[in-house]
């Protein structure tokens, strides 16, 4: 069967690779030269599987120089290939559009140094062939989740750093003109800070988010130690019914608590979400400590019983500083998770000296405002959290995985 | 003496018990007043007819004014209580108001007189009851008395006080299932039950293939694996609402980026409006599908924002399996994917079904992000964006209130099945 030998293979990811590289690199001329340039697969799809036989017949001679030669006759076959059409472009871009079919030809061959290495061209075995997939597959989801993850911040980012005329002359421009002054670069950002408020909303997220840290934490450590060490009695239930708790949403509970508040004249004042907040945080927080208390010896609260102290007294003194980073990774964690609610700020707020950022970002949202605004807002409220998860990956990550998760 | 100990370990226990529960209170009284308390108002109010307008609750709004100021020369003045029922809907019964007449003043007369007695300096109207947006005035004649000091003496200095009785639908015992027989004789109930399951199980089981993939891929060691493991987190950790609206400026169907791109690689023809239309066709083999475009791209949304939970989960339970097997398995001549399906996916299948009931519940709850993209329009409205959709948009909280009990339900009957599963897996 001819889909058992490496030629096969190396048609194929040949193939594959080239188009894959000549569709990034298209998008990636269109966003710098700013013309455009249509997606020229055909040729491709030749070249393509040319290399790859290339690749797996010489391999075993390969060495600096054979590579270098590779990449050359790759790029001229492109080259020529697409002579006397748009992939031309104008005289002044030729040097990119060279510059553009060389990284072509160096990314299609160094994909398949990856996934045609070591593969001979005869027949294979089910062993060899599955790990080709694999490595072929490795190659090109890495890419692609990466590039899927962090497209949106990009856009996010760039966008927030143009101005109204040049989003419009050119949405395809996705480059950042970084020799301009810092005052026309960072335009949006000033106008939001000067004009709309955001060193409010940012203070005001800042105080309800800690408020809730606060508040948590001082309600589910020792609700948590207690759940972890004391006999109490339908422990179980109590447990079962934390998780449950949690699993409710704030869309089901949204309507009661707007009249509730709005009659106690709560509704629209960060007072009311601090009393919210924590509710849908304890839950979390308690589930999570919950499994490192326990995780901690009993014996040393043990010990510490004998010698006198009490359960108040061991919670402060031994509980406490023995799960510091368990506690700050938490209290990050809830911080993270008031900072980014949206649905109780944006039903709940009405005046816009109390906005907190989710709620902000929302007003700007309108049409009037320009695109520019509604990112720079989007990037002034992800940084903190960025920067917070960037400084607590770890923590984060083993307490996000054994512990609860929560929207 | 094991008396004693039995009986110290007695008191011991009792101690335990009490101190475990006074923790535990405070967690306890907050859940309680914040979680369980709003969801029976939930029910309580889904079986009435309450707008949003009701939440402001009516009120006697009553205006003094007062012509004609005494001075030193102008002897008689009139002081003005108009009155006004703020609300439009309902009437106020036993309405009282009252007021302090200062000392310099003598009243000499009141209009109209049948509804006011003047006790010493207080003044007591009885108005019994003002329908609703009607209005009135009372008129008080004073002239000056020998008590009367210029600059000291001035009615507006006490306000009236208003006290009143009336009905109020939230607090009372009047139930009806209108708001039940709306919502279920819709002719969107159908489609609203049809989109969230879809919305709910292709991005579930989206987000969770993909963060399966992506927790094979980077199971290998490479350069720079603990950078992208970062990376991939972002965004599940950063704001709904600026994700969210980077997604709609990437796909703008005006100065999108993703739509000029397809449009000058001449993928299509004119721009697409991917929030905002709900079916496309799409031809293949010369047969036309309509395929639910903005619903997709809400369900893209999810699987790409919730992806790395998964990936996350499953990441950890693979790094704790033993390398061992993987060799031994090699040993016998197990190819990689044979690896795969015999060994890590059956020790996989439990978190994985954990996680798939966990998402399920949270996907079919999930409301910011479907809101922030279309709004519910354009075929993309859940159950959750119906809550606030005839809730705040129509004004009709009851029905809300109808429609999250309905949410409600489901979620009970989900979280059942998730209990009876995650007994058998712990994580």
């Amino acid at each position: 069967m001819f889909w058992k030998y490496g030629l096969f293979f190396s048609i194929l990811s040949g193939g594959i690779w080239g188009i894959f590289w000549q569709i990034f690199f298209t998008i990636v001329g269109i966003l710098t030269l700013g013309t455009p340039l249509s997606l020229e697969l055909s040729q491709i799809m030749i070249i393509g599987p040319l290399a790859g036989i290339f690749y797996i017949k010489s391999q075993k001679f390969l060495s600096l120089k054979y590579h270098i030669i590779a990449i050359i006759i790759i790029s001229f076959l492109i080259f020529i290939s697409h002579l006397g059409n748009s992939y031309q472009g104008k005289d002044e871009n030729r040097l990119i559009i060279f510059l553009l079919i060389l990284l072509t030809s160096f990314f299609i061959w160094i994909s398949l140094n990856h996934s045609l290495n070591n593969l001979s061209p005869g027949k294979l075995s089910k062993h060899d062939i599955e790990s080709f997939y694999i490595k072929f597959m490795w190659g090109i989801g890495l890419i692609v989740l990466i590039l899927i993850t962090l497209i949106p911040f990009y856009i996010m980012i760039m966008t927030s750093l143009k101005n109204q005329q040049s989003l419009i002359l050119n949405p395809l421009d996705l480059s950042v003109n970084l020799n301009t002054d810092f005052k026309t670069l960072f335009s949006s950002y000033i106008e939001l800070f000067t004009n709309f408020n955001f060193h409010l909303f940012l203070f005001n997220s800042f105080i309800v988010s800690c408020a809730t840290v606060m508040i948590t934490l001082f309600f589910s450590i020792p609700g948590a130690y207690a759940l972890a060490r004391l006999r109490i009695p339908n422990k179980k239930i109590f447990s079962g019914t934390v998780i449950l708790i949690y699993l409710i949403p704030s869309i089901v509970l949204i309507i009661p608590l707007y009249a509730i508040f709005t009659y106690m004249g709560l509704r629209n004042s960060l007072f009311g979400l601090i009393l919210v907040y924590p509710a849908t945080t304890i839950p979390v927080a308690l589930y999570m400590l919950r499994g490192y208390f326990s995780a901690l010896s009993s014996e040393i609260d043990d010990a510490a019983l004998m010698d006198g102290l009490s359960r108040i007294q061991i919670i402060l003194k031994i509980a406490i500083p023995l799960s510091k980073p368990a506690i700050v990774s938490v209290g990050l964690y809830v911080f993270m998770i008031a900072w980014n609610e949206f649905l109780i700020a944006f039903m709940f707020l009405d005046d816009p000296n109390i906005f907190t950022l989710s709620r902000g970002i929302m007003s700007l949202n309108s049409s009037e405002i320009p695109q520019q605004h509604l990112m720079a807002g989007a990037v002034i409220a992800t940084i903190p959290v960025m920067v917070i998860f960037l400084y607590l990956e770890k923590f984060l990550i083993s307490g996000l995985s054994t512990g609860g998760v929560k929207e | 003496m094991t008396d004693i100990i039995r009986k110290n370990k007695k008191t011991l226990l009792e101690k335990e018990k009490k101190l475990g529960l006074i923790l535990l209170l405070p967690t306890i009284l907050m859940v309680l007043s914040v979680v369980i308390f709003p969801l029976l108002a939930n029910f309580w109010i889904s079986f009435k007819p309450v707008s949003l307008g009701d939440l402001r609750p009516p009120n006697l709004i009553v205006k003094e004014r007062i012509k004609e100021r005494l001075s030193d020369n102008i002897q008689l003045a009139e002081i003005q209580y108009r009155f006004r029922n703020s609300s439009i809907k309902y009437d106020l019964e036993n309405v009282i108001f009252k007021d302090i007449i200062p000392n310099g003043y003598t009243v000499k007369d009141i209009q109209p007189a049948q509804f006011c007695r003047l006790k010493l300096k207080e003044l007591t109207c009885n108005l019994n009851n003002v329908s609703s947006r009607s209005s009135g005035k009372i008129i008080l004649k004073v002239h000056k008395n020998d008590q009367w000091q210029k600059d000291l003496d001035n009615p507006k200095k006490t306000k009236p006080v208003v006290t009143f009785s009336s009905k109020n639908v939230l607090t009372s015992f009047e139930f009806d299932t209108e708001n039940f027989k709306k919502i279920f004789s819709a002719s969107e109930f159908f489609e609203v039950l049809k989109v969230s399951f879809y919305y709910t199980i292709f991005g579930t089981a989206g987000a969770l293939l993909v963060g399966l993939l992506a927790a094979q891929i980077l199971q290998k060691s490479f350069k720079g694996r603990s950078i992208v493991r970062g990376l991939l987190l972002f965004p599940y950790v950063s704001p709904v609402i600026a994700v969210a609206f980077a997604w709609v400026i990437l796909f703008d169907p005006f100065s999108g980026i993703i739509n000029s791109m397809l449009v000058q690689m001449n993928v299509i023809d004119k721009p697409i409006n991917f929030f905002g239309q709900k079916y496309t066709d799409i031809i293949i083999f010369g047969y036309v599908f309509k395929f639910p475009l903005a619903l997709s791209m809400v369900i893209a949304f999810e699987i790409w924002r919730y992806f790395p939970l998964s990936f996350l989960f499953i990441l950890a339970r693979m790094q704790s399996f033993p390398e061992e097997v993987y060799d031994a398995a090699k040993l016998d001549g197990a190819s990689p994917f044979q690896q795969f399906y015999y060994i890590s996916l059956p020790f996989l299948i439990g978190i994985m079904s954990i996680l798939f009931l966990l998402r399920f519940i949270w996907t079919f709850n999930k409301f910011d992000d479907i809101f922030l993209l279309t709004g519910g329009n354009a075929g993309t409205r859940t159950f959750t964006v119906n809550v606030y959709e005839q809730a705040f948009a129509i004004s009709n909280l009851g029905a809300g209130a109808a429609v999250a009990v309905v949410i409600f339900i489901f979620l009970l009957t989900f979280s059942l099945l998730f209990i009876r599963f995650s007994k058998k897996e712990t994580f």
